[in-house]
């Protein structure tokens, strides 16, 4: 177990080192500063309009700024849980970095858990965090909370630990630039299959919905993100709710309990089969 | 006293190509061992498979305790320190030898006044002789050695000549993969010479510099003796002197390491 942390803290260093954090938290606070201004200026427009027909204006303008904020929280965690573990392997391997860490020697299962407890702790703090500091934001200018808090943070951190188990994965088989994209272009599909589910909700097409839950069960680090977004207006419902749907960010599913043992058993896994490969790699 | 490593019968093959075609080696405790061979010819993939990471296709490596490697192509993250690379392969490799460990094996490698220095910041050379010191870590059994000299100049070629002899005074026993045959008749107890994936020749530097016939230089000129060896000149020089002719000198001739190397492998 030592050696998992020796290499969990060697990892983070070297991000420290090389300016990761530094450049994530640059942009996460332009993020932040950009969400203020946004909220500020929407709250002033909210207030001037009021309610109407019933639908509370300040709770559907809040909580689809906030789904606004959750998407980019996500994206910014899997930039994060990208850049943390993309050359983790054959990058590291092909650079002669690798080589001399594994001869001291330390199993290959104990490297590749040490990588992903450094990436995911990383990650799963960092949306945490962005999203409560985004929670108190929408706050502060916007009276509404969440209807749920803890559930959304903790779902939009599973969320970047399961990309980050596919990013690690993903650095066993594939050189550094292939896994980035490989990478991004699986979030860009489970981006696809929330968009789909909300034209499903719109069409009332069961095909389309089925198209999409399939798919957010297979890359459920969507059905994770998706339970996230329909948590924070969980409790809301009328015309208000209604509205709500309407938005760009509406019409997110609920994946049900099973779905936390279901991405824990998925991460696993995922990380069964990068620690196969990685055993059959010749370094 | 177990062999500090064994390997017997190892085969080892990429696709359709075999680097490896049964190779037996041994290294016994606090021997040193020069492994040469040209490119390709499945030297690195033997030291690879001997550290574990390299998969064998058949046969087996026994070692006789822990190891120290250092790669040919290694690199170390550039933004440690040579003494926090130490520490961070001290914790690796659980040694207690705190940092009275680090500073005798950088002094060792001549890198005690740099230990603040970060990796980035060091010459090639530095870095090799920083990489043999991490190799030490933790007092090994072997070190397995890959081309540790090649980007030494001549100071530090012998810098890591005089720190294997004292090594081998320890009771280490090192396997040192080299081009460089002088280096290795210099220091080397055995040599193994591996063509094509096969151990082609084997056994102490002296014994593959075999007799190469004995030169008399007489009154008449230099006289070849091509089939002779050492126990044969008190005879010659009795029948050149018997037969009337002056004797001035005589040679054994032995080839040296360098043409039995270039005979096994094929090279002339």
């Amino acid at each position: 177990m030592s050696a998992v942390l020796v290499i969990a803290g060697f990892a983070l260093r070297e991000s420290l080192r090389r300016r990761v954090f530094v450049v994530v938290a640059l942009l996460t606070v332009a993020f932040l500063v950009l969400y203020g201004l946004g909220v500020w200026q929407i709250a002033g427009e909210v207030d001037e309009i009021g309610g109407v027909n019933g639908v509370q204006g300040d709770v559907v303008a809040a909580s689809t700024l906030l789904g606004l904020a959750m998407f980019a929280i996500l994206f910014l965690g899997a930039i994060l849980a990208v850049f943390l573990t993309l050359g983790a392997v054959r990058g590291d391997a092909e650079r002669g970095l690798l080589q001399p860490l594994l001869v001291r020697p330390i199993s290959r299962a104990t490297f590749l858990l040490g990588r992903y407890a450094a990436a995911a702790s990383v990650c799963v703090a960092y949306v945490i965090l962005v999203f409560l500091g985004a929670v108190l934001i929408t706050r502060g200018f916007i009276d509404w909370w969440p209807d749920r808090v803890v559930v959304p943070a903790l779902a939009l951190g599973a969320a970047v630990a399961v990309l980050a188990a596919l990013a690690l994965a993903g650095s066993v088989l594939l050189s550094s630039t292939a896994n980035g994209i490989a990478v991004f272009m699986l979030f860009g599909a489970g981006l696809t299959a929330g968009l789909l589910g909300q034209i499903a909700e719109a069409l009332s097409s069961h095909t389309l919905a089925h198209v999409s839950r399939v798919t957010c069960w297979v890359l459920p680090f969507e059905a994770l993100y998706q339970s996230a977004l329909n948590g924070i207006t969980a409790d809301t419902f009328g015309f208000t709710r209604f509205a709500i749907d309407l938005g760009p960010f509406g019409g997110a599913q609920a994946f049900g309990p099973l779905l936390w043992p279901y991405a824990a058993l998925y991460v696993a896994a995922v990380g069964a089969g990068a620690l196969w490969a990685f055993r059959r790699r010749d370094l | 006293m177990p062999d500090a490593l064994a390997v017997t019968d190892l085969r080892k093959r990429y696709g359709a190509t075999e680097a490896l075609k049964g190779v037996d080696l041994t290294v016994r405790a606090g021997e040193l061992v020069g492994l040469l061979g040209p490119n390709g010819a499945g030297k690195s993939t033997l030291v690879k498979i001997a550290c574990g990471l390299v998969r064998p296709t058949s046969g087996s490596v026994a070692l006789g305790g822990a190891i120290g490697y250092l790669a040919e192509l290694f690199r170390f993250p550039d933004w440690l320190s040579a003494d926090e690379l130490l520490v961070l392969h001290q914790k690796l490799a659980r040694s207690a030898g705190g940092v009275e460990e680090r500073r005798r094996l950088l002094d060792l490698v001549g890198l005690g006044e740099v230990a603040d220095r970060r990796v980035g910041a060091m010459s090639k050379g530095m870095q090799q002789r920083l990489g043999i010191a991490q190799a030490m870590i933790g007092e090994p059994k072997l070190l397995l050695l890959d081309e540790p000299t090649s980007a030494l100049d001549p100071a530090g070629r012998r810098t890591v000549r005089e720190l294997l002899e004292r090594l081998r005074e320890r009771g280490v026993a090192v396997l040192l993969n080299s081009h460089l045959l002088s280096e290795i008749e210099l220091v080397c107890d055995r040599v193994a010479i591996i063509a094509h994936g096969e151990l082609v020749a084997a056994g102490s530097p002296a014994e593959l510099s075999h007799a190469g016939g004995v030169e008399v230089t007489t009154g008449r000129g230099v006289r070849v003796f091509a089939q002779a060896t050492r126990e044969d000149v008190p005879r010659i020089v009795r029948e050149l002197v018997g037969a009337g002719e002056d004797v001035y000198e005589v040679r054994v001739l032995r080839s040296s390491l360098e043409d039995t190397y270039l005979e096994v492998v094929g090279g002339r």
